[in-house]
């Protein structure tokens, strides 16, 4: 199969959507081609060709046949090449508790942090609050693991790190520490970037700022 | 084999009904439990602190919530008559389009329900927009699963709310002329044995009447 394989991701380096199949991808080793949109002009006649009912990164094209949503394309990748890198446990309940999280880190947590980043004034505060509450109750499900897939990094691990990398762009313009608020997922984050298919598939968290704050000026956020 | 299954639901939810659906169509054993949800039990709030919602899935004591991923916990769980298809692309355009009507459709849905008559024209040019996509989505199959209900269909119960609301409101938005082919669908889940006893339309007609009712005054 790898030699015949044809994969295409339409990317946005900053999107922490993006960012989840970049890191699936790298994870299990397959090799790909970006063909990186720019959000912030008008969408390429390719995105919305192959996803005509969201008009939206990230899309992952594999032989041709589009997949669309990021942690269904995690979920598509990790069940394409099951042959390695397990990303979601073969248990089904250890499963559910994972898709549950990542469910929860969507409508919950990405909602929270966009009105830390794009907001200001009592919207962005309320959007403070509830972020760190939200995440939270995710450091909670760390336990005493050193990731969110046990002894390996896994599907929530992959579906929370590219929020990892958005902590210091939220810091900056919440001025607050989410460090002082959760220690423990501050150190897991810190854990996942020592990997090397970590690191090599995502830009550094002061890169993410940069490249924020140029998207916030062009789009007039 | 006592393995023991118990679902927290509501007759009214579209999500709870979905999960009642998946049960019967594979033959499993289950204990309903009908929340109250101006009243929630001590047991929900236990086994579902984060959202605090029904449905509820508990298996072996094991608690498992948000309705898509218990229909996955129970489709890898008990494999007779299973509800997504084996094959990793057929799963992903499943799963999309599941979560297309919950994202979607169902807060359209919702906001219409809520609205008042200036509101309405804009909100059902939106539905409809969804509808045009599951039709052609439909295309010429029998159902959204292909030959037999899949797990688009079971998520797909959230259209049969939107009848109950468009009849209760007196409007036009999912008709057999702009949309034939989800028409007839919606005929065909209703003849499936098991679909039918999880959807109860005329006794939500009867309560979305008393609930609702009254603001089609103000068309």
């Amino acid at each position: 199969m790898a030699n015949s394989d044809h994969i295409v991701l339409l990317d946005y380096s900053v999107s922490p959507f993006a960012m989840r199949v970049r890191l699936a991808l790298a994870a299990k080793g397959v090799e790909y081609l970006i063909k990186e949109e720019d959000l912030t002009q008008s969408k390429s006649s390719l995105l919305l060709k192959v996803n005509p009912v969201h008009k939206k990164i990230p899309v992952l094209i594999h032989n041709g046949k589009p997949v669309c949503e990021s942690l269904i394309i995690v979920e598509y990748i990790d069940e394409v090449w099951k042959d390695r890198c397990r990303l979601l446990p073969a248990d089904p309940y250890q499963r559910a508790k994972a898709k549950f999280w990542a469910d929860f880190i969507d409508k919950m947590v990405y909602p929270s942090g966009y009105k830390v980043w794009a907001a200001n004034g009592e919207v962005q505060e309320a959007g403070k609050k509830e972020f760190i509450d939200r995440i939270k109750m995710l450091e909670g499900e760390l336990k005493s693991n050193p990731y969110f897939g046990g002894e390996t990094l896994g599907f929530l691990d992959i579906a929370f790190l590219p929020l990892y990398y958005w902590f210091h762009t939220l810091e900056t313009f919440g001025k607050f520490s989410i460090e002082a608020e959760c220690p423990k997922l501050v150190a897991w984050g810190k854990r996942c970037m020592e990997e090397e298919f970590v690191y090599t598939s995502l830009p550094h968290p002061h890169k993410v700022y940069d490249l924020v704050v140029d998207y916030k000026k062009k789009m007039g956020i | 084999m006592a393995e023991e299954v118990k679902l927290f639901g509501m007759w009214a939810s579209p999500f709870s009904r979905r999960i009642e659906v998946a049960l019967k169509m594979k033959g499993i054993q289950y204990e309903y439990i009908e929340e109250d949800l101006s009243n929630k039990s001590p047991s929900l709030l236990n086994y579902n602190p984060v959202h605090k919602k029904v449905p509820v899935l508990l298996h072996k004591g094991k608690p498992v919530a948000e309705s898509l991923v218990i229909l996955e916990y129970i489709d890898e769980t008990w494999k007779q008559n299973p509800i997504l298809p084996a094959d990793p692309y057929e799963k992903a355009m499943a799963r999309f389009w599941a979560k297309f009507l919950d994202e979607k459709l169902w807060p359209a849905a919702k906001k219409v329900v809520l609205s008042k008559g200036e509101e309405h024209k804009g909100l059902i040019e939106e539905i409809q927009e969804h509808l045009k996509t599951l039709e052609s989505e439909l295309k010429e199959k029998k159902f959204f699963g292909g030959e037999s209900l899949g797990f688009v269909d079971i998520a797909a119960n959230i259209i049969f709310w939107l009848l109950v609301v468009q009849e209760t409101l007196g409007l036009d938005i999912l008709t057999e002329d702009k949309f034939p082919g989800l028409h007839e669908w919606n005929h065909r889940l209703l003849d499936d044995a098991v679909f039918k006893e999880c959807v109860s339309m005329e006794r939500l007609l009867a309560s979305f009447k008393v609930r609702f009712g009254a603001l089609t005054a103000s068309k």
